[in-house]
């Protein structure tokens, strides 16, 4: 499989806090890949890298075979990276409709046309029935499905999802891992997801990378990296699997 | 065109926008001059808060001087006349012109470093307040002793001119506000009013979806300082004199917001209730109290008070939004 996202050396500063230190991967296309880690091991930041919301210190970000560190969040976006975020960010005095239409209108400058596409991809994440209520009044379990139907509007290459599971119930949780599997096989979706919910990232990553204290300390198939040493220690041992 | 601007519109929210045009057109003939007085006034404040409403209600970015687009676009036009006899609608693009550029430079200097919120206010302010100081030292448009534009007693409205009776300004006025609500209403449902909205709600989450949020402020401010500036054009024929103390002071820009504020941010009738409730009550009110021998002067000031703290207490989100559920005229109903 070729490489879709190859991140090399990358590291990000705070004021003295290493946040993320000489980091590098390889997302291969139509991979599920899991960055796991905890709480503070810099997650969000490698993903606010990748998107644009910072320029890294060192190190570079390829996408497609062209360099994406440093261009604006909308510029990577408009490359083909799609993302939702941890703290969910939905424009909330707008129907759920609209919310994904914004997306939409991304590669669909018409507006009915957008609407029409936010209607198929709102069908897919069970959100169609309230596409008319306000973004603001949703449940967390669905603003959390918003948040992947607008990132999925845009027609991302790649969708970066930060813990879309956290908070949710287990009946919850299995129904976006089934979204999450749905969108990897039948819409050939690359992912690359953040989560904590050890059980959902067993089931459905193709590949797992580890984080601490921004640094990476092991990569691999998920029975693989829940079995080493360093990973049990920094991590599983305080959680438990 | 036209199909798509009425798309989605529900068919009495046609019906009843097409009651009040039909009322205001035939209004002449009903009003007398003082009521035709109250209208323009009316309809001059719903033109400006539209205007404004583009800049703050759509796309979030809250502007504290708009004073200065329509005191650009009367002191052009005021100056063209005056000086070389050039009509208002000749000298017209020119002003428009002046003041995209002046929104532009604002525009500019606040977005590509990053400036919003107060801070963006704070700008605004800072501008309309420096063009005041400027125009008190240029000459040539009367400094601070103000721009005088030759009055007669008109028997005939030369429309070319704007130079007339009240009649006349009030269906000038009234065009412009029509039209300006139809483009309100166009670019609420395209592409731009989407982002628009996007931006105003959630920056970083518009950046996500792919949204160059510098270029689409940057446009906002350009249309708004744009569609200020007929304002300007026409506050300066209708009252034929102009002074930099009163067209750029800041109450102006107040008094612009007003309106939307109470009307409903970011709506298309907002700005239109929002003058129709605070100018025709107040002028009303104001009548009443000379009426009754009551002549006082700050009247006006303590009702638009009244009016805000009761709105912002009562109806944060302006009168207009459960008005317009009341009417059930929303496109989207967040019960069903
Ligand atoms: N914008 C920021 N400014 C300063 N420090 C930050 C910022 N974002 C994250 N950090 C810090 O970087 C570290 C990693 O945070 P984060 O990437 O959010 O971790 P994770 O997502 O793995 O929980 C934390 O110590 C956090 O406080
Ligand atoms: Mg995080």
């Amino acid at each position: 499989m070729p490489a879709l996202l190859e991140v090399t050396g990358i590291s990000k500063n705070f004021s003295g806090l290493r946040a993320v230190a000489d980091v590098s991967f390889t997302v291969p296309e139509s991979a599920i890949f899991a960055v796991i880690g905890p709480n503070g091991a810099g997650k969000t930041t490698l993903f606010n890298l990748i998107a644009g919301v910072f320029a890294p210190n060192t190190g570079a970000i390829t996408f497609c075979g062209d360099r994406i560190d440093g261009l604006r969040p909308d510029e990577v976006c408009r490359r083909g990276v799609g993302r939702t975020f941890q703290i969910v960010r939905p424009f909330p005095g707008l129907s759920v409709e609209d919310n994904v239409t914004v997306g939409a209108l991304l590669r669909h400058p018409d507006p009915a046309a957008a609407m029409r596409r936010a209607h198929d991809i709102l069908g897919r994440l069970d959100l169609f029935d309230k596409r008319r209520h306000l973004a603001g009044a949703l449940t967390l379990p669905d603003r959390k499905r918003l948040e992947v139907a607008r990132a999925l509007a845009t027609e991302p290459k790649l969708l970066l999802l930060d813990e879309v599971m956290a908070g949710l119930r287990p009946t919850e949780t299995d129904r976006m891992v089934e979204i999450i599997r749905k969108l990897n096989t039948e819409a050939g979706l690359t992912i690359l997801l953040i989560e904590h919910v050890m059980r959902a990232v067993m089931s459905v990553a193709t590949r797992v990378l580890v984080l601490h204290h921004g640094a990476a300390i092991a990569e691999g198939a998920p029975e693989a990296v829940v079995r080493e040493p360093a990973v049990i220690e920094s991590y599983l041992g305080v959680e438990a699997v | 065109m036209i199909a798509r601007l009425l798309h989605g519109v529900p068919r009495h929210a046609f019906a009843l926008l097409a009651a009040v045009l039909a009322v205001l057109v035939a209004a002449p003939v009903f009003a007398n001059d003082y009521v035709l007085t109250i209208l323009i006034l009316i309809l001059y404040s719903a033109y400006a808060g539209q205007a404004w409403n583009i800049l703050m209600g759509f796309a979030g970015q809250l502007s504290l001087g708009h004073a200065l687009y329509v005191g650009l676009g009367a002191y052009v036009t005021a100056a063209l006349y005056v000086h070389f006899g050039i009509g208002p609608w000749v000298g017209m693009p020119l002003a428009i012109l002046i003041s995209v550029a002046c929104g532009a430079i604002i525009g500019f200097l606040a977005f590509r470093f990053g400036v919003g919120g107060v801070y963006f206010a704070i700008l605004t302010i800072a501008f309309s307040e420096f063009t005041r100081i400027g125009f008190d030292h240029i000459d040539w448009v009367g400094g601070s002793s103000g721009l005088f534009l030759p009055v007669a007693n008109y028997t005939r409205n030369d429309i070319l001119l704007l130079r007339g009776q009240p009649v006349m300004f009030y269906y000038v006025i009234l065009a412009l506000t029509a039209v300006a609500f139809v483009i309100c209403h166009g670019l609420l449902r395209s592409r731009v009013g989407y982002y628009w909205q996007a931006i105003r709600e959630d920056e970083p989450a518009a950046r996500a979806l792919g949204i160059n949020t510098f270029r689409y402020k940057m446009i906002a401010i350009v249309i708004s300082a744009g569609m200020t500036a007929p304002a300007g054009v026409f506050y300066a024929f209708y009252y034929n004199n102009l002074f930099p103390e009163q067209t750029f002071f800041i109450l102006r820009s107040i008094e612009i917001m007003l309106g939307p504020v109470i009307g409903g941010v970011g709506t298309l009738f907002g700005p239109v209730i929002g003058a129709f409730l605070l100018t025709g009550l107040s002028e009303a009110l104001q009548e009443l109290l000379t009426h009754v021998g009551l002549e006082t002067p700050g009247a006006k000031r303590v009702f638009y008070g009244v009016c805000l703290l009761l709105v912002v207490m009562i109806l944060p989100n302006g009168i207009w939004p459960p008005i317009a559920r009341l009417l059930r005229l929303e496109r989207r109903d967040p019960e069903t």
